[in-house]
């Protein structure tokens, strides 16, 4: 009887669900949701960003899957072993690194996280500054002249235009740069877990760190631990920056040629919109079915 | 024989943490050292930038590339006086009602009941998937028809619902127990006092992470001064920062670049600094769980 009320005020009370719904739904509307959709709609046509689209059906689409050998040779295994050591490598890094911080005292484990989280903070234009100047092909570089000095190399290697080397560094600096908000999530949620359930299971038998990482950590923190996994999947598909500011666009030999990469190709070099939006429409499907995966993995208990 | 090895949140610096700082200080390394780069970088004179072989550290730390990234902004009609501006106004005005708008929206999803809340659920974290570069275009031709070019609103309106942000703040919501809402509903809440009163403070580590974001993602935002302002008195520091960077990409525009690289990044070090406490200090005692 008591249960029912409580559920029934809150049932009544629909419309002010709405009042506190309005202000994010109204720019998110306005500012994303349209947008998407007209990409959406954009990518069933022909658009060249200066005459007006022309309708074209699933046409995109069909050329995607049966003409553009670039996508199906380069882009789509290139994007695929990306998101493969970058997503897992990157969500599991951030845990364990969040994990073993949460065991620190406060002032190590500051220092140490906003450490761990500057390479988000420095992405942009300090990121390509900086990773260009460590892989110059010369002399000069960082890395090259370490190896030189080590006795590893004689010659100067030309990493960033050397299609064996490219995609290994840009898998290097997406891992380098994942520990980012899902860092910073899993971390918040370890703290501010409660420590009585750590107590009590302490009492009830666990063993060791790792134990309690599994039947505690983890399982009091789902929420949280499903917002990184998402955060990682979508960062390890979304990603482009890496690749086209070390090497351009198109990259060398399509060395690194990510599947953002070949949206911004086609959209602002080519300026075929519409062809670039089914690209984009194809990422999105990618990612929400790894997302679906994701979550039924966090959703049993 | 209970357990008792290295407790979460130590309340004193041991000997077993030692062992712990040992093992992620090699990964501590690669991951600092960009910001020490950054840094020292920012201070070498010319001679030094294009050394060989190549230094990492400075070793006469000069001022040079302040200066000139100073003259070169003096000789431009506009003071960076004025970007500067425009970017404290952006950004806190983007800031705050990102995590006001959000927070609310996040409250309502997870523990209001109305028709329809999966869904929108759903669309949000589908929107959070879609790749950015694909919407330029839209959200150009949307900001056109709002009439809102070259005003501080096209800085400001396109960047407050963040997908990310309610994603994250809507997790954490779901963490706060129903029965401490509950217990509010029959003491006679109302729903903003819930939210005001017990949830707000309750997800303070998710608010601050959420800050840092969004910070970042306005701060750092090239797209808005590119696209929606052409009134060059109305654009953005880091366009601004940016711009010089890149005009003078010749071998004196590398010191340039250097310490304009600095310039943009401090903010976003100091921001973190600021709000990182309430992420990192536990609120085990606060009732949430």
């Amino acid at each position: 009887m008591k249960k029912k009320s409580r559920v029934g005020r809150r049932e009544s009370r629909n419309s002010s669900a709405y009042i506190f719904l309005f202000p994010y739904w109204l720019l998110f509307t306005v500012f994303i949701i349209i947008p998407i959709v007209i990409a959406i709609g954009l990518s069933f046509t022909s658009f060249n960003a200066i005459e007006k689209p022309t309708f074209v059906g699933f046409l995109n689409y069909i050329n995607l899957f049966t003409k553009d050998a670039v996508f199906m040779q380069y882009v789509v295994p290139k994007t695929v072993a990306f998101a493969l050591v970058v997503g897992p490598g990157g969500y599991i890094l951030s845990f364990l690194l969040a994990w073993a911080l949460s065991r620190l005292h406060r002032i190590p484990r500051t220092i140490l996280a906003l450490i761990m989280y500057s390479p988000t903070m420095t992405s942009g234009v300090a990121m390509t500054v900086l990773w260009k100047i460590m892989f110059g092909g010369d002399q000069t570089g960082y890395v090259n002249s370490w190896l030189i000095r080590l006795g590893i190399i004689n010659e100067p290697i030309i990493w960033l235009t050397n299609s064996t080397y490219l995609l290994p560094i840009v898998i290097g600096i997406g891992l380098w740069s994942s520990m980012g908000v899902g860092f910073l999530a899993i971390l918040a949620g370890i703290l501010n877990a409660d420590e009585t359930l750590y107590e009590a299971a302490a009492i009830d038998g666990v063993k060791n760190s790792f134990q309690e990482m599994f039947y505690i950590t983890i399982p009091t923190m789902k929420s949280q631990m499903l917002f990184a996994a998402v955060m990682a999947i979508v960062n390890a598909f979304r990603n482009g920056t890496i690749s086209s500011s070390l090497a351009g666009n198109p990259t060398p030999g399509y060395a690194a040629q990510l599947m953002v990469n070949h949206i911004e190709d086609y959209g602002f070099i080519r300026y075929e919109m519409g062809y670039a939006a089914a690209v984009s429409v194809v990422l999105l499907l990618i990612i929400y079915a790894f997302s679906v995966i994701s979550r039924k993995l966090f959703s049993e208990d | 024989m209970a357990y008792k090895g290295n407790r979460v949140n130590p309340k004193k610096f041991s000997g077993s943490q030692v062992k712990i700082i040992l093992w992620i200080l090699p990964i501590a390394i690669i991951m600092g050292l960009p910001i020490v780069f950054i840094f020292f970088h920012a201070f070498k004179p010319m001679d030094e930038l294009f050394a060989y072989p190549p230094k990492f550290f400075v070793t006469r730390p000069t001022l040079d590339n302040f200066t000139k990234l100073f003259k070169a902004s003096r000789t431009a009609g506009i003071p960076m006086s004025r970007y500067v501006f425009n970017s404290l106004i952006v950004t806190i005005t983007v800031v705050v009602s990102s995590i006001l708008f959000s927070t609310l929206s996040g409250f309502a999803l997870s523990k209001l009941k109305f028709k329809g809340k999966n869904a929108l659920f759903s669309i949000n974290t589908l929107a959070l998937m879609f790749v950015n570069v694909a919407v330029m275009i839209p959200t150009y031709l949307t900001v056109n028809f709002l009439g809102i070019t070259d005003t501080y609103l096209a800085h400001i309106l396109p960047l407050i619902s963040l997908p990310v942000t309610m994603f994250l703040l809507k997790q954490f919501i779901d963490e706060v127990p129903d029965t401490l809402l509950e217990a509010a509903y029959i003491d006679g809440a109302s729903e903003f006092m819930v939210y005001r009163k017990i949830v707000l403070p309750l997800i303070k580590p998710a608010v601050a992470t959420a800050a840092i974001l969004v910070f970042q993602a306005v701060w750092g935002n090239m797209e808005t001064s590119n696209y929606y302002v052409s009134d060059e008195s109305l654009k953005t520091l880091t366009f601004y920062m940016n711009t010089l960077a890149n005009a003078n990409n010749t071998v004196a525009g590398q010191g340039m670049a250097a310490a304009a690289m600095l310039i943009m990044f401090v903010p976003n070090l100091i921001f973190f600094i600021l709000v990182q406490n309430s992420i990192m200090n536990t609120m085990a005692h606060s009732g949430i769980k």
